[in-house]
């Protein structure tokens, strides 16, 4: 599984950032990006799902 | 206490979310909305105002900045175009809440290090302490109100440090609060207007105190901060000061106070955040979203057909946040208040361009509160012989909430 965070639509709701810290990142005006060049190990896969699934502008991509 | 308008006797054609019953009996009255088949209510309030109750419909508006402007967020009586001396787009009289692109995207950004997670996370020790003075100051009364001596200070006096504001100014600032929200549609009154103008002549003296002395704190930050490498006008930084002690108080106020309402009546959710504080933050989430304190609004840029209804030029557009977060089209069961949805798209914080700027802070500061009260007070309930009061207008709280203490720790 890869996680991308579409930055055109990221507008910095840090929701991804608080509950997967293991995969997303912020930086200082808030925008996420995904650690790791988007790679989930396996045991984060749930993880990745809640992150996509917590985000409010549906900025978080993931492929299987 | 009713709006210029006087009550509404038909929520269906003539709503005024101005009227107090509004904000009490909110989730009957859109219930009541939506059945009378128009996803879109509308009423001839405040010069035309339209008040769209789907997600898919809130999420557009946020995001269709080209015919809804943000020139004007908060409904009133007037519109921008009667205002005199009012400041034009694009910056507007609070910038960036009241700008529209482009000169938005530049407003905000200068904002956004100081709020980002890694500069507000470190607050946290400085808000329990807070939080647990507040407590200490209730000695050990059985009778207690956790609006008025508990969440209405935490959110003034973290803002008064960060911009640099004197804290014994604190019930200045919810007043001047209250002014700008609370009385809604009633701009021509004359003391309203004195106030307003004190409010002006009080942070124009405290910006000017700060070009003379700067200081680490917020104002000297704007006062230095640099657009398309010019300084900013001395309107923009008054401006800007006046929107961050406005949108960071009763907003956090509200959702404090909605949170520990919902504790006060849910023995159960109670009782599990208790024994299980790790699940706070979700929880938080939660009450975020059932319990959503800000509506936004907008003005339509020019006419335009939107789902089928025609909204003019300058009229008004609510955009209800709260209702976003109860559809049932976005999330399952909307309506139960599940402290276990661990899916939780929320909008309580905006969407689009005009995401909430103090979000992290308001987080934070919504987890330590409730984490210390329940801390401190592991078994409460309302005072049943007293009323709970709400705020009217479009930020949406409990302004007293009667408790009686059942345990302290
Ligand atoms: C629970 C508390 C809060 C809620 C529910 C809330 C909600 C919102 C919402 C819905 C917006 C979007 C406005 C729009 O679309 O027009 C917004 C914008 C904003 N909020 Fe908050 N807010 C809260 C706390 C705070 C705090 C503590 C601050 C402190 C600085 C703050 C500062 C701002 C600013 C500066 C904007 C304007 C952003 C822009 O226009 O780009 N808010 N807030
Ligand atoms: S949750 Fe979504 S909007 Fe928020 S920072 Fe992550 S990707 Fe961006």
């Amino acid at each position: 599984m890869r996680v991308h965070v579409d930055s055109s639509k990221c507008q910095g709701h840090n929701r991804c950032y608080a509950l997967a810290p293991e995969l997303f990142d912020v930086d200082e005006y808030g925008n996420a990006f995904e650690l790791n060049d988007g790679v989930v190990p396996v045991e984060l896969e749930a993880k990745a799902r809640l992150a996509a699934n917590n985000c409010p502008e549906f900025a978080i991509i993931i492929e299987d | 206490m009713t709006t210029v308008y006087g009550p509404v006797t038909d929520w269906a054609t003539d709503f005024d979310h101005g009227d107090p019953e509004y904000n009490k009996n909110i989730h009957q009255i859109w219930e009541t909305l939506k059945a009378s088949g128009c996803p879109i209510a509308h009423t001839e309030r405040y010069g035309g105002t339209w008040l769209p109750l789907t997600h898919e419909m809130v999420h557009e508006i946020a995001y269709d900045t080209d015919h809804f402007t943000s020139r004007n967020v908060v409904v009133g009586q007037l519109k921008p175009s009667q205002v005199e001396g009012a400041i034009p787009a694009p910056i507007g009289g609070a910038p960036p809440i009241t700008s529209d692109p482009p000169f938005h995207a530049g407003a905000r950004r200068l904002l956004l290090p100081a709020f980002s997670p890694k500069k507000i996370d470190p607050l946290r020790s400085k808000m329990e302490k807070m939080c647990n003075d507040l407590i200490d100051k209730m000695g050990d009364r059985e009778h207690v109100d956790a609006a008025l001596e508990y969440s209405q200070h935490i959110p003034v006096l973290i803002i008064a440090e960060m911009l640099g504001l004197p804290l014994e100014d604190a019930d200045k600032f919810r007043g001047w609060v209250n002014l700008v929200l609370g009385n809604i549609g009633d701009e021509r009154n004359e003391d309203r207007m004195a106030q307003f103008m004190e409010f002006d002549a009080y942070l124009h003296k405290h910006i000017a105190d700060h070009v003379e002395n700067p200081r680490d704190d917020l104002i000297s930050f704007l006062l230095d901060s640099e657009m398309d490498g010019h300084k900013l006008l001395p309107e923009h930084v008054q401006g800007t000061v006046l929107l961050i002690l406005i949108a960071g108080i009763d907003t956090t106020w509200s959702g404090i106070g909605s949170s520990l309402w919902h504790l006060a009546t849910n023995a159960v959710d109670r009782r599990r955040l208790v024994e299980n504080p790790e699940m706070i933050p979700q929880a938080v989430e939660e009450f975020l979203r059932a319990y959503a304190p800000v509506t936004m609004a907008r003005l339509v840029r020019e006419d335009v057909e939107f789902h089928g209804v025609q909204m003019k030029e300058e009229d008004w557009v609510l955009l209800p946040f709260p209702a976003a977060n109860r559809d049932e089209a976005q999330f399952e069961n909307a309506d139960t208040v599940d402290i276990d949805r661990e899916e939780n798209r929320h909008a309580a914080f905006g969407l689009g361009i005009h995401r909430c700027i103090g979000s992290n802070l308001a987080r934070l500061e919504l987890n330590v509160a409730v984490e210390t009260f329940l801390k401190r007070f592991p078994d409460f309930e309302l005072n049943g012989s007293e009323e709970v009061t709400w705020s009217t207008g479009q930020v949406r709280g409990p302004r007293t909430l009667p408790f009686r203490v059942l345990s302290r720790s």
